[in-house]
């Protein structure tokens, strides 16, 4: 089953500069009980897509094609605002980057928790047994009395996991987790990352996980889409991209990041030039501005998605692997 | 003082009061060491860095350093001169040679003003108007690899990466010795964030800068920065030469740190040294090594008795069974 199908989905921006392609032609799909990542630089639509999905788009943005199917029925780019709303929280949860940001510092964490369950028609006794217990999976240590303390009682990596049990306190099928582990330390990071997998397990959901920490995304995903400029470059299983990635675009992201070396270099790999324009996109494929094996046809004409199985990327060239490419 | 050291801070500690009167008459801490007993050195041209986990007191260490902060006890002696106590006015001289790069390179820039005027406001600051600005504006944009005409532009105008260079232009347009940069690369993308160490890297290299850089990102600490220091609850718990320290961590919480960096490598197997997630509040510190709650390696001595400052190998760690000896 399918939790999440997003088909062909461009978003647009009216700027003053004119009209933006935030997302242009944007495929992929959530498979249940998968974790899919979202790679990318900042810039490259990985927050448009999220606010497309959840229905939080800015007044000036509008779903211009596409469709964005929600297990199996529904249409989130057609759905009007109440239906949206019944969705939010209760089907599609969300963990932000800041624990802080997510929780409200007069209000205790069982208040908060048991407001989440507004719409559950339990007792408030109930409610509280269920913040308990969903407390106790986040590990957060004797949660009966920490129900009645404030969000600043507790530390960054309590907050998010705190944000976590909030998160999937209504059993969604979707949790959107977006750099939920950026602020903590290495030792918070895995811990959250373990604690995302075994709650995943537990209660049944799908991940969607953007973050630009390539480490994380090996770590926790099973599939992942490489984003650039408002398209899918490339996508398939983890171990596909992080093996044998074969758009231009991802073997040089995965080849900046500082977790490769092992040893200190004398200067860090970085990739040349700047994303394009989006009122302006190049014609032909969008990286080719940045890319040393652009040739005429990478110019003029938009590469089609290829190779095999579940892996896909957007070149022209992507038949041929990397290492004959360095080679 | 070493002949080489440009930065001498002893037994540095920030305290912040917390809670009203409620708390004392109630017998609660009202006080929270957010940086407890910190001593360390900075050689001229070198970088030193600073990582732990958020809350753990880097941020505050740094701010204490600039006078941003006032610390309640210690020495900071930076190119001789003695900064604790210093008023603000006093300070301001000093932040000439000694800026700091705050946050969020976006966020850390008024929206209001352009480039240009970002650039000229350190001149205005400290009385230096006189210059030919729009040369230093040239000067400082090619020292960043920004182009000319991004004089005119506004922050929101510009990428992440491009703030940064703009917010490095300002740390140093008056020609400092030593930048405290607060994490310089967070929120970049990976190639973005390569730009900007290969930024501060060459213009280390070309100014002969100091910098202290904070982050808690070990491979961004790897490549840049010479010497190394562990915070953990306002401490340094292991501090030394960053090669030695990510072959050798001594302290059991640097090995932590380390073994739970995660790799860009789905198969990777890791060997990792699991932490209980609890990290024990300031305002109840555990007694005896304020590790030991987390520690894998604890012993009953060390629930006990504190740690004193051990020198193994070039790491000086506070730790009663320091690792790899």
């Amino acid at each position: 089953m399918t939790v999440l199908d997003v088909r062909n989905l461009s978003v647009d921006f009216q700027t003053e500069g004119g009209r933006l392609e935030a997302l242009k032609q944007v495929s992929f799909t959530v498979p249940a009980n998968r974790s899919v990542g979202v790679v990318g630089e900042s810039g490259c639509g990985k927050s448009t897509l999220i606010n497309a999905v959840l229905g939080l788009l800015a007044d000036n943005g509008e779903i211009t094609s596409g469709e964005i199917v929600f297990e199996g029925g529904k249409d989130l780019a057609r759905l009007d605002a109440d239906s949206m709303r019944a969705l939010r929280g209760q089907r599609i949860a969300t963990v932000f980057q800041d624990p802080m940001g997510a929780l409200n510092p007069v209000l205790s964490v069982g208040r908060q928790m048991r407001d989440i369950q507004y719409r559950s028609g339990l007792s408030k006794r109930d409610k509280d047994a269920r913040s308990v217990a969903m407390l106790r999976k986040v590990r957060i240590p004797d949660p009966e009395s920490r129900l009645a303390q404030f969000p600043h009682e507790f530390s960054g990596g309590m907050k998010q996991r705190i944000a976590i049990a909030m998160a999937l306190m209504m059993e969604p099928a979707l949790l959107i987790a977006d750099e939920p582990t950026t602020a903590l330390d290495a030792t918070l990071e895995v811990a959250t990352i373990e604690l995302l997998k075994d709650l995943q397990r537990d209660i049944g959901c799908s991940v969607l996980f953007i973050s630009h920490h390539l480490g994380v995304i090996a770590e926790l995903c099973d599939e992942m889409i490489v984003m650039y400029a408002g398209e899918v470059v490339e996508s398939g299983t983890t171990r596909e991209i992080f093996h044998d990635a074969r758009h231009p675009y991802t073997q040089r992201l995965l080849a900046c990041d500082p977790a490769r070396l092992s040893h200190r270099v004398p200067r860090l790999p970085t990739i040349a030039g700047t994303l394009p324009d989006l009122r302006h996109r190049p014609p032909g494929c969008v990286f080719q501005p940045r890319c040393d094996r652009a040739d005429t046809q990478c110019l003029t004409v938009p590469p089609r998605a290829s190779l095999g199985g579940s892996h896909s990327a957007r070149c022209w060239h992507a038949e041929v692997p990397l290492a004959e490419v360095t080679a | 003082m070493s002949a080489g050291s440009l930065l001498e801070v002893n037994d540095l500690r920030v305290s912040f009061r917390v809670g009203g009167l409620s708390a004392r008459l109630a017998g609660r801490a009202t006080e929270i060491e957010a940086v407890s007993g910190v001593s360390f050195s900075l050689d001229r041209g070198s970088t030193f860095a600073l990582v732990g986990e958020s809350g753990s007191g880097k941020t505050t260490l740094a701010r204490a350093l600039n006078g941003l902060q006032p610390a309640v006890a210690g020495s900071i002696r930076f190119d001789g001169q003695e900064l604790r106590g210093l008023s603000n006015a006093g300070m301001k001289p000093v932040r000439q040679r000694m800026p700091m790069m705050f946050q969020d390179p976006v966020g850390s820039l008024s929206p209001r003003l352009s480039v240009r005027s970002l650039l000229t406001e350190p001149f205005a600051i400290h009385g230096l108007s006189n210059r030919d600005l729009d040369t230093e504006v040239r000067r400082l944009l090619a020292l960043v690899g920004l182009p000319r005409d991004f004089a005119e532009r506004y922050p929101h105008q510009l990428s992440g990466g491009q703030a940064r260079r703009v917010g490095v232009a300002r740390a140093i347009a008056l020609d400092p010795v030593l930048v405290i940069a607060d994490e310089p690369t967070a929120g970049l993308d990976v190639s973005v964030q390569g730009e900007v160490l290969n930024l501060l890297n060459d213009l280390r290299d070309r100014m002969g800068l100091s910098m202290l850089i904070i982050t808690h990102n070990l491979h961004v600490v790897r490549q840049i920065a010479d010497r190394m220091a562990v915070m953990y609850l306002g401490r340094f718990v292991e501090q030394g030469e960053t090669e030695a320290i990510f072959t050798k961590p001594r302290h059991p919480y640097t090995a932590a740190l380390l073994s739970a960096n995660p790799e860009p490598d789905p198969d990777k197997v890791h060997q990792r040294i699991s932490l209980p997630a609890d990290v024990p509040s300031l305002l109840a510190r555990p007694k005896g090594c304020e590790f030991h709650t987390r520690c894998p390696q604890a012993q009953p001595r060390c629930s006990t008795e504190a740690p004193l400052p051990v020198v193994v190998g070039d790491s000086r760690l506070t730790c009663h069974f320091p690792l790899n000896t």
